[in-house]
């Protein structure tokens, strides 16, 4: 008789033979994703005085291969709020698909006759500041489930006072907000120049819409000059009290790549 | 011998096509005592007249706040609104955690509504016995909203439910343009009156029996709107209204308990 604790309350092997593990499952647990496939770089964002101006590649690399080169990173919710998303891009189009239906159930809440006709979002519609609550529970739970989904976001919108929004969900669900944000190598590269730019919300509140979205397009040429992930052609968005601006095709202007000369110590030279 | 064989449950038709069981629930409604609601451009008021089961013992509260911005009067089964403004706490506190914004009135009404409805439509369940009136302020300002055992939700300018409140509602009817431009105060002396008319012979509003609760829109110093909380007013906090609107030609009162006719 086989007296070891692993054996109680099973079928004798002595009397019914070994037992048979060929009817176990042989696929092991369920496997989340332990990293991002096919991903998008940097997604940057900085308030002004009457909104937010955010700007986004359009490549989603495969690896280190620039795999697909017309990806829009950017999308607008409810003519309200953007969101750009840094991350994997399957889990960008599940987030996408997601935020259709919330969209949508938020429409059906609306009596038509209070919609304005200048295609701004009638009172009491989700706000940017409302959305970013939303997708930060949706990001901490996915986490808790051990199945985040790879993304770092930017919602950028107007608040319910109608003040300038602008806050970051990741992977975790950690959020945070400031009056410049950038995700990805952006934190790195570009978020030195856009403090330059603003670096209390003070400064964000007396700058233009035209000075922000210089300071975007610069950004956007930087990260494209010293991130090996980016691509020349980008969105980039603005969102006011009249509604979003989103502009899907746009390529970097002036591009200088004399720099480049002076870059030593890796590649063909010699000296 | 005349039993109806038609009022067992709530999924079988009269030969008239009538759902008795409904039918009973809207009644219960009517037993509870009278609440009356009304909705001005900036703020609802709910008024309420509280019953005791006896002389000793309290008065049933009939005005229950659901969330800052919402608040319920009820008439009826004093349970089954209990079951009803428990969901609406725990709906509007989820709300509030998802996305931190009030829930919108309407969407919480039609919750309850649909929660209603269902209740009607399955063997082994019955209907709610209660009524609300639903108050609350929004985004799109303030709402008032009627809630039936049927799992109907409609919204109102102003409305009465309880016993004898087809008299409140007259009043309402009569004076019903007023209402849209009320201030805070004489919608709530609007409501007492309508409460008043409502009443059995040789009672009056107290300070015991009364209750009142405001929600609405304040405008604040900088121009943007802000929430005035939902309040109940209770006891002495009342006192005041009462007076405001007391009868000049008070009739000779009678010998009081035990004469009532209609104690609903």
């Amino acid at each position: 008789m086989d007296h070891r604790p692993q054996a109680w309350g099973r079928p004798r092997d002595d009397v019914y033979g070994a037992y048979d593990a060929s009817y176990l499952q042989t696929s092991g647990p369920k496997n989340a994703t332990q990293s991002p496939v096919v991903t998008g770089t940097s997604v940057i964002a900085l308030k002004f005085k009457d909104g937010v101006v955010m700007a986004a590649d359009n490549l989603a690399s495969y690896g280190s291969l620039a795999r697909f080169t017309d990806v829009k990173r950017l999308r607008v919710f409810l003519d309200s709020s953007i969101i750009g998303f840094g991350g994997d891009v399957s889990d960008m189009q599940y987030l996408d698909r997601h935020l259709n239906e919330l969209a949508i159930d938020e429409a059906y809440d609306n009596d038509p006759s209070t919609v304005p006709s200048d295609g701004t979002s009638p009172p009491g519609t989700l706000n940017a500041a409302n959305l970013h609550k939303y997708l930060q529970k949706l990001m901490y739970k996915r986490r808790n489930d051990f199945d985040p989904l790879w993304n770092q976001l930017l919602v950028a919108g107007l608040d319910a006072d109608a003040k300038p929004y602008l806050a970051s969900i990741d992977l975790r669900g950690t959020t945070f907000t400031s009056p410049t944000l950038a995700t990805g190598f952006g934190s790195a590269l570009a978020q030195p120049i856009m403090r330059r730019y603003a670096s209390t919300e003070e400064q964000a509140a007396s700058r233009t819409r035209e000075e922000a979205i210089e300071v975007a397009k610069e950004c956007m040429k930087v990260l494209y000059y010293r991130d090996a992930r980016s691509l020349d052609r980008y969105s980039i968005a603005v969102v006011t009290k009249e509604g979003v601006e989103l502009k899907q095709d746009e390529l970097l202007e002036r591009q200088s790549w004399a720099f480049a000369e002076r870059i030593r110590g890796y590649g063909t030279q010699t000296v | 011998m005349f039993r109806n064989n038609y009022d067992n449950d709530s999924v079988t038709f009269s030969p008239q096509g009538r759902i008795f069981q409904v039918e009973y629930a809207a009644e219960a409604v009517k037993q509870g005592s009278v609440v009356v609601g009304i909705a001005s451009k900036t703020h609802v008021v709910l008024v309420a007249i509280k019953r005791n089961a006896e002389e000793l013992s309290s008065y049933q509260k009939k005005l229950f706040q659901i969330d800052e911005h919402v608040g319920i009067a009820i008439a009826g089964l004093t349970s089954d609104a209990r079951v009803l403004s428990n969901f609406m706490k725990q709906q509007c506190l989820g709300h509030r955690l998802t996305y931190g914004r009030n829930m919108p009135v309407r969407s919480l009404v039609d919750m309850i509504g649909s929660k209603a409805q269902i209740n009607t439509q399955h063997y082994g369940k019955r209907p709610y016995g209660v009524g609300l009136l639903v108050a609350g302020a929004d985004e799109n300002g303030p709402h008032l909203f009627e809630f039936q055992p049927s799992g109907m939700t409609e919204e109102m300018v102003a409305f009465a439910i309880g016993a004898r409140s087809q008299m409140a509602r007259t009043y309402l009817e009569k004076n019903l343009d007023a209402f849209a431009n009320c201030g805070r105060e004489e919608l709530v002396r609007h409501g007492l009156k309508a409460l008043k008319e409502s009443l059995v012979q040789d009672k009056e509003l107290t300070v015991e029996n009364t209750s009142v609760a405001i929600v609405g829109v304040a405008k604040a110093k900088d121009g943007t709107t802000k929430t005035e909380p939902f309040k109940v007013f209770d006891g002495q906090d009342v006192n005041a209204w009462i007076e405001s609107v007391a009868d000049d030609k008070e009739p000779a009162a009678g010998e009081g308990e035990g004469m009532d006719v209609d104690d609903a």
